[in-house]
């Protein structure tokens, strides 16, 4: 183990608690767009820590696990680098609760497990 | 170099091609009932953890008020994994109990497909408080009977009476260490959630609203 941050995470976002736009659920999907290259200015390391984890596609609770910071950081970070458009989110399907058939191809995965 | 991951082994939890659907699954019940032990002996790789802020997004105030000065209390969450194929993900995540962390069960639990309440038998009321907030969300969920060694076995209509659960609430045995019985424990649980949306009107609404 590092020393350990010598940035309080919340100084990381200037002191913001909430994300611009909408909310962000904790499985929503995040990719950075492809050949996007960001202007650095007004980007933290930890923005550019976000856009590299996430080439691929990547939870929100992956993302902050990944990176070790609270998920009301991580949406903070995401918010922004929406708000420049450097990645897409995928918000998981709330009509997906009533879809049967996602919910048996579900269930069918977990008896294999 | 905290951050310098671009080449780092693991390529866990992230996805080639179209983003997954992804679904979650909450664990609940009681301090120290076995909620991390359930999530580790499903997931694909070892629970992971992230925090919340208290001082985050979602706080109440009165959460804050009598701790001022104390600056940062973080709750750790652990969360597991489980890919079901390319396009699709089970998220399962343990709900912190104590009391003072429930302003962040309305953030995970919406759109949850279901949740399981673990309760051991011993301290049955420690899960009460789980069982009152899914009922009262429409959420559906199981009682997962965490049989610690030593305990004596109560019936399953025992049970039903003590918690006061409705017929429909499916009841199972599960010890949180086998693999076997917590995915049978999951799969009670969706079929149950199938079962649900399929007895539910023309448009059933989506667990977590409102």
């Amino acid at each position: 183990m590092g020393p350990g941050p010598v940035v309080r995470p919340y100084a990381l976002v200037r002191g913001r608690t909430r994300p611009t736009g909408d909310a962000l659920d904790v499985i929503s999907m995040v990719s950075s767009v492809p050949g996007g290259s960001p202007d650095p200015v007004g980007l933290e390391p930890e923005h550019l820590a976000v856009l590299r984890r996430c080439g691929l596609a990547m939870s929100v609770a992956d993302l902050a696990s990944a990176l070790d910071l609270p998920l009301g950081v991580i949406r903070i970070l995401l918010g922004d680098l929406r708000d420049r458009g450097l990645i897409t989110i995928y918000p998981p399907r709330a009509e997906g609760l009533a879809d049967i058939r996602l919910l048996r191809e579900v269930a069918d995965g977990l008896r294999r497990l | 170099m905290a951050y310098d991951d671009s080449d780092a082994p693991g390529t866990a939890g992230r996805h080639r091609g179209p983003a997954p659907v992804a679904v979650k699954i909450l664990i609940a019940g009681g301090f120290g009932v076995g909620k991390t032990t359930l999530v580790g002996a499903l997931t694909e790789i070892q629970p992971l953890r992230t925090e919340e802020d208290l001082s985050g997004p979602g706080a109440s105030i009165d959460v804050i008020v009598g701790v001022e000065n104390k600056r940062t209390t973080t709750v750790a969450m652990d969360f597991g994994r489980i890919s079901i194929s390319d396009g699709l993900v089970v998220y399962l995540f343990g709900m912190p109990g104590q009391e003072r962390f429930w302003f962040m069960w309305d953030d995970l639990s919406h759109g949850t497909l279901g949740a399981v309440v673990l309760a051991d038998v011993r301290r049955l009321a420690d899960c009460f408080p789980a069982i009152d907030y899914f009922e009262r969300r429409e959420t559906p969920f199981v009682v997962a009977l965490n049989n610690f060694p030593g305990t004596i076995r109560r019936g399953v209509d025992e049970v039903r009476k003590a918690l006061d659960l409705d017929a429909h609430v499916p009841i199972v045995d599960c010890d949180a260490r086998e693999r076997g019985s917590c995915r049978d424990t999951l799969v009670t649980l969706v079929d149950h959630t199938i079962a649900l949306a399929g007895a539910g009107s023309r448009e059933p609404s989506p667990a977590g609203r409102g």
